[in-house]
């Protein structure tokens, strides 16, 4: 490790889960070179919620990309557990903002996908997507297709399909985003449950700022485009968060923290 | 002021209302299954009878229109050169199709997995396309003789391309989330192809057979036109030389009638393909006539 480097990490003591490392992209369009990511550093112990706020274009969703290694970086590093990545990680779950389910199979078959590839005994697979989708209250509709199920039940296959492997981390994409808002609260008290439970790093990429105080240890707020990390924020509320927590003034300071960021930079704006 | 009461004597129990909204819509949902094959059927039926009466009334010669009467006995008297007839051209008409599917489908996955490829074979295929096949006809004949060939040949030319073009935009129309996932769970080439791209392209590829069946059955018969010495569009050509109209009207009837059960089978593929509950869910290509 060079010296920049270290001093690029806040606290390299224990060796962290997630070591991203001064990740630099820029895209090639026709108007011209995009730069989507100047120079971020994410690093995370194991079983930390790590959620990512910013507004649109801020290259979240690229920094995920990098993260699960579905993309290459222009520069800088991904490290997780120490080893460096250079190929997609098929060690993780991953959750699209959309459920990217296969219609011509069932709630069932969809989970069991990942079993197939991953090549798990299948009657001991198919116990624990059964399991995961009577956890997250799909009992019964296992046998469904995808367009008879509703939004919010195909987000939740679509989840179960990305634990099922008992993945180390899970990489979450701004899941609950198309959800209406009662249903986008069960989910995040799911979600909660499910990642204490099997005490699972997550990397959280969200618009919701109570969204991400709400699950998160620490929230990273990103600036508008080029996405630079803006602040590094550490969530210290009790857990389990309950419905309630979000009426508490600890939780509000949280939310307005990054508020005052976002009216700071520009990206909202008080007449 | 409640000397008035209300006259909602006691509300419905929602089991009730539930109950006749059920029946209800039973009820449109029967009627609408009727009135689906009525309407249709009334229809043939009001055109058959005006043209049989029209036919009659007017005295119109049998050699310009013959009534739907004198079609139906022509079919009856004719029904062995008819059945000989139709099974030749069927056999040109499925080795066409045939061909067109083992050579569109290779061809469009090499244009999918090969952009340079693609770049150069698609203006020639487009342009092979624009090419009126009849004019070409007469070549084939020159090349392939009189026999099977030359028909199988222009049926498949015709045919190939809505094949070619629907499996390649089929293949490509995939969101680029389901590669994704496929990449993070680690599944292979050969399973990503086969457990999620092709499927995902089948109601597209099946679109594009269906159209190609019907052009099938053209090719076959323009192939005959030109040089044929068998099959329905032969008999065409030859009842039309001998005036015989009642013929001509029986060999169109037999070819209508032979292209829809051609594409009925298509269909009936892609039912056992693509379970009807995806089919149901409209996206773009999929559905039915």
């Amino acid at each position: 490790m060079t010296q920049a480097m270290a001093a690029i990490l806040p606290d390299p003591s224990p060796r962290p889960y997630l070591d991203l490392r001064g990740l630099t992209k820029v895209y090639a369009s026709r108007d011209g070179a995009v730069r989507a990511l100047d120079q971020v550093s994410v690093s995370g112990a194991r079983g930390a919620f790590i959620s990512i706020v910013g507004p649109s274009g801020c290259g979240k969703s690229t920094l995920m990309m990098i993260a699960a290694g579905l993309m290459p970086a222009s520069s800088g590093v991904v490290a997780i557990d120490g080893m460096q990545i250079d190929r997609p990680r098929t060690d993780i779950g991953i959750v699209f903002q959309s459920p990217v389910l296969l219609e011509w199979r069932t709630a069932l078959g969809n989970v069991m996908l990942q079993a197939e590839a991953k090549r798990l005994d299948r009657a001991s697979a198919e116990r624990r997507a059964r399991d995961l989708l009577a956890a997250v209250g799909l009992a019964g509709f296992e046998d469904k297709y995808p367009h008879e199920l509703s939004g919010g039940m195909r987000q939740r296959v679509s989840l179960c399909r990305a634990l099922i492997h008992d993945p180390p981390q899970l990489l979450m994409d701004e899941p609950f985003g198309a959800l209406d808002a009662l249903t986008r609260d069960q989910l995040v008290l799911d979600l909660q449950r499910l990642c204490h439970e099997r005490s699972m790093s997550v990397l959280f990429i969200t618009h919701s700022v109570a969204e991400a105080v709400f699950l998160s240890d620490q929230v990273i707020v990103m600036t508008p485009r080029p996405g630079r990390i803006d602040r590094l924020i550490d969530i210290d509320l009790p857990r389990p968060r309950t419905l309630a927590m979000r009426e508490s003034p600890e939780f509000s300071r949280y939310c307005r923290e990054i508020l005052d960021l976002f009216l700071a930079r520009g990206v909202l704006r008080e007449h | 002021m409640s000397e008035t009461e209300p006259a909602v004597a006691s509300p419905p129990h929602l089991d009730e209302v539930e109950a006749s909204v059920e029946r209800r819509r039973a009820a449109r949902a029967a009627r609408a299954r009727v009135s689906a094959v009525l309407a249709p059927t009334g229809v043939v039926i009001a055109v058959l009878l005006l043209w049989e009466l029209g036919t009659r009334a007017f005295g119109v010669p049998v050699f310009l229109l013959p009534p739907p009467t004198a079609v139906v006995a022509a079919m009856v008297k004719h029904a062995a050169l008819l059945g000989v007839a139709s099974w030749v051209t069927t056999i040109e008409i499925v080795l066409g199709f045939g061909l067109s599917i083992a050579v569109g489908i290779p061809l469009a996955l090499m244009i999918f997995l090969w952009p340079p490829f693609a770049r150069a074979v698609l203006p020639l295929l487009i342009s092979s396309q624009a090419m009126p096949k009849v004019a070409v006809a007469p070549l084939l004949l020159v090349w392939f003789g009189f026999g099977l060939a030359p028909k199988v040949v222009i049926a498949f030319l015709i045919a190939f391309f809505p094949v070619v073009i629907n499996t390649a935009v089929g293949l490509g129309a995939i969101e680029p989330e389901k590669i994704y996932l496929a990449r993070s769970m680690g599944l292979g080439a050969w399973d990503t192809f086969f457990k999620i791209r092709l499927p995902d392209a089948l109601p597209a590829i099946f679109a594009g057979l269906k159209i190609s069946i019907t052009l099938a059955v053209v090719g076959a018969v323009v192939g005959e036109f030109v040089g044929g010495d068998a099959g329905l569009g032969y008999l065409l050509m030859v009842a039309n030389g001998s005036m015989d109209t009642q013929l001509l009207f029986a060999g169109i009837v037999g070819l209508t009638i032979l292209g829809v059960a051609l594409y009925l089978l298509v269909e009936l593929a892609e039912r056992l393909a693509i379970p009807r509950h995806i089919i149901s869910e409209d996206k773009g290509a999929r559905g039915t006539l």
